[in-house]
């Protein structure tokens, strides 16, 4: 039954080939896609099950062994990224077939999106369940291949300029992953995880720390903290609403989870938590600082990103089993809610025409369903108690003021205060976009005077929604004609109620977050399961 | 462990050339040095791999260890998809804007622009009543 392991990785690859053979095809491609994302969750979901009653899954794949062979294991800790993952990965391909007349309509190639979109799925699923590093360089570079693709889809000189920083800041990353993957080589002779945990911990301490820096500045700028987030921001907001969401919920989370996994597995020791610590608190704090100063939803939203980054950061460089528990938690529910953010942004995008404040008002009148299906999630994001977002900061708090010690409180008090910090920038969206009257006069003299550099098509995301804003002048107008089509609506609500679930559902997710903690800080699962011959 | 001087050489000429080169503006330039770089780092796999002289190959005596040359194959493939994904931008680049320049940072863009014009933030309320500015700038 280990033989399950490999799915999730093969499964969207197959469809990706099967998605460019039936390229004439829309429906075809739609099918495809939908049906390997479905089984890709229902696997995830046996997985999980498995992993949480019997033990780390792990499979060597051909059987060559797992010192040279590629080995895929699932512990609670995969099992649970792949679960969340795969739902999110559906949930905003549906989206995205709501969205396809508008966005992919004549400009894009339809047939690129579907197998890309599928080969992305395949890269994260194998960055998850990869049980040596190189492997896991070959997800991210999967993965990334994709998303090179998905950021500048359509070619608009927007996407074109902000693919490119994107691209040369990812090239930069994997090219430091493969010297940081040479010199491990070098210095034990092996790349697979559960012998690096055994050989790493006799090596020279100083080499041992180069070592684990070189991976931390990798996994830093895939997850975007702090010193190494400033590509993020200005690379996300460009991309099709969909794809923003996926990467938003997907890619820095991949990061994270590398952290997580080489954190715990390969350096136990707490010689770096000072300097965890402290990237946890820059990053809550300046990406916080960042989101504040935007007047764009979807720019505000990439900055909260990179501020709750530091969130997740915050439970890894504490390390007890409380606070990694809450890290896992916390990232299950950031990936729910903010690509559910980031759809509910496309939503408004796609029904005003715009998601730049100055231009926005008046939707809970106009959009009372979209209203309540943003307040949602962003109240959810800002930590307010009944929702996910508070029982993870909650978590990790405890877990700070138990470690007790200065450096700890210190981020626990910046965590309460990026908190609110992230209440006032999603209560500014919320004012300006939904609640506040409509002034037609300012709306319109902002998009006359042309001051506002957001309407250029050259800064703005989609070229041809502002265009659409600049020709039709009122938004007033605009938003009357478009209504929001199911399609869209759907998968978005089915987000919210996802990430609202996360909280009825807190009791059991924590036992598995706790257990799956556990057995993170105890390792010898994880080792057993590769090593010990399963196969 | 025994490390082949020459190697070392290549790889130090090759990643401070790609590092330069990278440093660049230009798209086409960064991608030379990207491919730069990365051979290097595909010969610092054969430095990880140990002392050169012998085959990979099974049942020859000594053997040098093959797993490090099947990841620095597998890096190769890598790069030349990403470059040519990289050149295919850099030419859409040219196509749409006559060059191939990374550009800067939004951020950047908006606060030189803002400075430019002296404006303030958006989000700043403007004081109801016409408080002369500092400076004697015209509004």
């Amino acid at each position: 039954m280990t033989q399950l392991v490999v799915l999730p990785v093969l499964l969207p690859l197959l469809g990706a080939g099967l998605c460019l053979v039936l390229g004439r095809s829309a429906r075809a491609q739609r099918i495809v896609s939908v049906a390997v994302l479905t089984a890709v969750v229902a696997t995830a979901s046996v997985l999980l099950y498995r992993a949480d009653t019997q033990g780390p899954q792990a499979l060597t794949v051909a059987g060559w062994g797992p010192e040279i062979g590629i080995t895929l294991v699932a512990d609670r800790l995969s099992a649970l990224m792949l679960l969340v993952s795969s739902v999110v990965t559906l949930a905003v391909l549906l989206y995205s077939f709501g969205q396809g007349i508008v966005e992919y309509g004549r400009d894009t190639p339809l047939s690129v999106f579907h197998p890309t979109y599928l080969v992305l799925s395949a890269g994260v699923s194998n960055a998850f369940l990869s049980a040596d590093l190189f492997n896991l360089f070959v997800g991210f570079e999967v993965l990334l291949a994709a998303s090179y693709v998905l950021i500048t889809l359509g070619g608009t000189e927007a996407r074109i300029r902000a693919g490119t920083v994107y691209i040369v800041v990812s090239l930069l990353s994997s090219i430091i992953f493969l010297v940081a993957i040479a010199c491990i080589y070098a210095a034990v002779g092996t790349v697979n995880f559960a012998q690096l945990s055994q050989r790493l911990g006799d090596l020279d301490p100083a080499v041992a720390h180069l070592l684990q820096l070189l991976l931390l500045t990798v996994f830093c700028i895939k997850a975007a903290v702090f010193p190494l987030s400033a590509w993020l921001p200005d690379s996300y907001p460009t991309a099709p609403a969909p794809v923003t969401a996926v990467f938003a919920g997907l890619l820095t989370k991949v990061g994270v989870y590398a952290i997580v996994r080489t954190q715990t597995l390969l350096f136990p020791d707490d010689s770096l938590r000072p300097l965890l610590l402290t990237m946890a608190i820059l990053t809550m704090l300046v990406g916080i600082l960042g989101a504040v100063a935007q007047t764009d939803i979807k720019r505000i939203l990439s900055f909260t990103l990179v501020s709750h980054i530091g969130y997740m950061l915050l439970g890894v460089a504490l390390g007890t089993e409380l606070a990694l528990s809450g890290a896992v938690y916390y990232i299950a529910h950031h990936i729910t809610v903010q690509t559910a953010l980031f759809l509910l942004a496309g939503l408004v995008e796609y029904r005003t025409g715009t998601t730049n404040l100055d231009r926005l008002g008046g939707l809970a009148r106009s959009a009372p369903i979209l209203a309540v299906a943003f307040f949602v999630p962003a109240m959810n994001l800002a930590g307010i108690p009944p929702f996910s977002g508070f029982l993870g900061k909650v978590a990790l708090g405890r877990a700070g003021i138990e470690a007790g010690d200065w450096l700890a409180v210190t981020a626990v008090v910046a965590s309460v205060a990026v908190s609110l910090l992230t209440l006032y920038a999603i209560a500014k969206v919320w004012n300006r976009a939904f609640w506040q009257p409509v002034d037609d006069d300012l709306a319109q003299s902002v998009v006359d005077d042309g001051s506002d550099v957001w309407s250029h098509g050259a800064l703005h995301g989609g070229g041809d929604v502002s265009t659409r804003t600049q020709q039709t002048s009122s938004w007033a107008r605009v938003a009357e004609e478009q209504r929001l089509p199911l399609g869209m609506g759907l998968p978005t609500l089915a987000l919210v109620v996802a990430s609202v679930a996360l909280t009825v559902f807190a009791g059991p997710l924590f036992r598995v977050t706790d257990a799956a903690a556990d057995e993170l800080l105890q390792r010898t699962p994880y080792v057993q399961a590769v090593l010990g011959g399963d196969r | 462990m025994t490390v082949d001087l020459a190697l070392v050489i290549a790889i130090v000429v090759l990643v401070g050339c790609g590092t330069t080169l990278m440093l660049e503006r230009s798209l086409s330039r960064i991608l030379v040095g990207f491919v730069m770089v990365g051979n290097g780092v595909n010969l610092l796999f054969l430095v990880a791999s140990g002392p050169s002289g012998a085959p990979p190959i099974v049942g020859r005596g000594g053997i040098t260890d093959p797993l490090p040359q099947a990841m620095a194959l597998t890096a190769i493939v890598i790069t030349l998809g990403v470059s040519a994904f990289g050149l295919a931008l850099a030419y859409r680049s040219w196509q749409l804007s006559g060059n191939d320049d990374v550009k800067d940072d939004v951020e950047d863009d908006l606060i030189r622009r803002r400075a430019e014009a002296d404006e303030t933030s958006s989000s700043f309320d403007e004081p109801e009543t016409d408080v002369p500015d500092e400076e004697g700038a015209d509004a």
